[in-house]
């Protein structure tokens, strides 16, 4: 066999390798997602979605749990996506983009989405729980956990922003359009696709945030569901860590049906915000 | 891009507005180094930061208490060496495979398929680490104990795969068709062209993915939190359970210790620890990114 056969063969070995590659997180992911539900879809029940916490890991379920992640994504969506939106919109139409004030903020949000979520915890346990005195509450959680996913909806806003054709600026202001005008009628619905993804990114995100709750002091063992921003709470992936930790059987199998929850919310908002940005990047494409 | 009615009044509070949203993320960043250091310094001041640096025990819940950081840098490291050893080859395995070999279809129904190993919540893969990948490496290593760094490591890699093949695809995809096309030329295979010519032309990329992955796997949490154990151990050892930064702070937050102590604040001490190594990690990066990347543009 002569070089050139062997590097054709080295050439063709490295593509094998590369597909392996390729597949094996995903194959990895599909193995664990077999065996969860292998060892948890026999526990799901209605009972389980409607049970309070328990002892007894025949009768817990994950109603509070559930709320709980509910409330928390709704109060934190309230909070992080007209700041978020906002600010981005300001970095990318508000001439400041090529300011000191702007590069400034561009570090900033740069860095902050690089400092780890437990970090936020910290912040949240100081700032809101004993500072603002919010104690162990939703509304603590929320306003912890949007200030974990305001840089990616920031820098979503932003590219989804700069994706809109300068043209359609110009003519908006060519007609005589201020330039709220022209960001409120024309670039907000152009770039709403692009947004709407990366809010659902983040707020899937949300969903499966733990790291900062456990710091912030969240409750494992509410026996009731929040009705109030102002409640104690538990949240479906806290409840899950807990379950893990515990020696008996029966909660590793609640473990197990409760991830097959938690984990269908957080892929189907995965493919949904995929689903969108397709969809939207079609829109600008001739 | 001046439009022509910036003077008026209304124009100008939404303006105000925007900018105000644009500041939380300042006062957020204020607000960590403020909380870390003003409450890391109360710690200091009653624990020297030689003894915090050099003492080889972390045990501020003993009766013999040692506040040494080292245990639980060790830990940090292991479990992130050990991911990076997983995600760092093959995700630029990917990366090569994807840019380099594969259909453009291919690459368009994968690279979102690949996004979702990100997408998992972190306690579900710390399960998969305890309830999956222990017991199957404790076929091969019998005496791998329950708890280890081994599999947390394992599992954080496979986290961290989308966040390099990504990253790389696109260090890769910047490198001019021409350099590619010449090396095809010469008459070398696409392997010969990844490896001798476009990954070392993309290298300042690359590295970038590297240090963000870095950052990413000494920040992670709860899978270390769940399967590496909760003991502070001083040991390069991956098969006997250890104590991460991270799992120490979700260990004292989820305990029962009293919140304005010494002991509870020893969390801002491992914190702010935390915070400067992801915080150094990110600016070399951002830095790496500014000084080479528009050297091709």
């Amino acid at each position: 066999m002569n070089n050139h056969h062997r590097h054709i063969l080295q050439d063709r070995l490295f593509r094998y390798f590369g597909i392996a590659c390729t597949f094996s997180g995903l194959i990895l992911l599909a193995i664990f997602i077999l065996d969860i539900l292998f060892d948890g879809l026999g526990r799901i029940n209605l009972s389980f979605f409607t049970n309070l916490p328990s002892r007894n890991p025949e009768e817990a379920g994950i109603f509070t749990a559930i709320i709980g992640t509910l409330m928390i994504m709704i109060h934190t969506a309230v909070i992080a996506i007209p700041l978020g939106v906002s600010a981005g919109v300001y970095l990318e139409e508000y001439g400041g983009r090529k300011s000191r004030f702007a590069r400034f903020l561009e570090v900033n949000i740069n860095n902050l989405a690089g400092v780890p979520s437990i970090i936020y915890g910290l912040l949240g346990l100081e700032v809101f729980v004993h500072g603002l005195h919010l104690g162990q509450s939703v509304l603590s959680a929320s306003l912890t956990l949007a200030l974990l996913i305001l840089p990616i909806i920031i820098v979503t806003t932003r590219e989804a922003i700069r994706a809109v054709p300068s043209t359609l600026r110009q003519a908006s202001y060519g007609m005589g359009a201020t330039r709220w005008q022209t960001i409120w009628h024309l670039i907000l619905p152009a770039s709403s696709g692009g947004i709407l993804t990366g809010i659902i990114l983040a707020l899937s995100r949300v969903i499966g945030e733990s790291a900062p709750l456990i710091a912030i002091g969240v409750m494992v063992y509410v026996p009731f569901a929040p009705t109030s921003p102002m409640d104690e709470f538990s949240a479906l992936p806290v409840q899950i860590f807990n379950w893990i930790s515990r020696p008996q059987k029966g909660f590793l199998i609640n473990a197990a049906a409760a991830i097959i929850v938690l984990l269908s919310i957080s892929l189907a908002m995965n493919l949904i915000a995929v689903y969108f940005r397709n969809k939207w990047q079609k829109q600008f494409k001739p | 891009m001046m439009s022509p009615h910036t003077k008026n009044p209304k124009e100008r509070v939404i303006e105000a507005l925007l900018a105000g949203s644009a500041g939380v993320s300042i006062l957020t960043t204020v607000g960590i180094v403020y909380i870390l250091l003003s409450q890391a310094l109360r710690f200091f001041g009653e624990v020297s930061l030689w003894e915090f640096l050099t003492d080889t025990q972390w045990t501020p819940l003993y009766s013999d208490k040692h506040y040494g950081i080292l245990p639980l840098l060790t830990g940090t490291l292991l479990t992130t060496l050990i991911a990076l050893a997983v995600a760092i080859p093959l995700g630029l395995t990917t990366a090569v495979y994807l840019n380099m070999y594969s259909s453009a279809r291919f690459k368009r129904v994968v690279k979102p398929l690949l996004e979702l190993l990100a997408a998992v919540p972190t306690v579900v893969y710390g399960f998969f680490a305890l309830a999956v990948i222990t017991p199957a490496l404790q076929v091969i290593i019998p005496n791998l104990s329950g708890f280890n760094a081994l599999s947390a490591g394992m599992v954080m890699g496979v986290m961290i795969i989308p966040l390099i093949s990504s990253l790389c695809e696109d260090a890769l995809s910047a490198i001019p068709k021409s350099l590619k096309e010449a090396s095809y030329g010469m008459g070398a295979t696409k392997y010969q062209t990844a490896i001798r010519v476009v990954i070392p032309a993309a290298f300042s990329g690359i590295m970038v993915s590297v240090l963000l992955a870095l950052s990413r796997a000494v920040g992670e949490t709860m899978i270390v939190a769940v399967a590496a154990g909760q003991q502070p151990n001083l040991t390069l050892n991956p098969l006997v359970p250890i104590e991460t930064i991270t799992t120490y702070i979700v260990q004292i937050s989820s305990g029962d210790v009293a919140h304005d102590s010494n002991e509870f604040r020893t969390i801002y001490a491992a914190g702010i620890t935390l915070f400067v190594f992801t915080f150094i990690l990110n600016n070399i990066g951002s830095w790496i990114t500014r000084k080479y990347q528009q050297k091709y543009e």
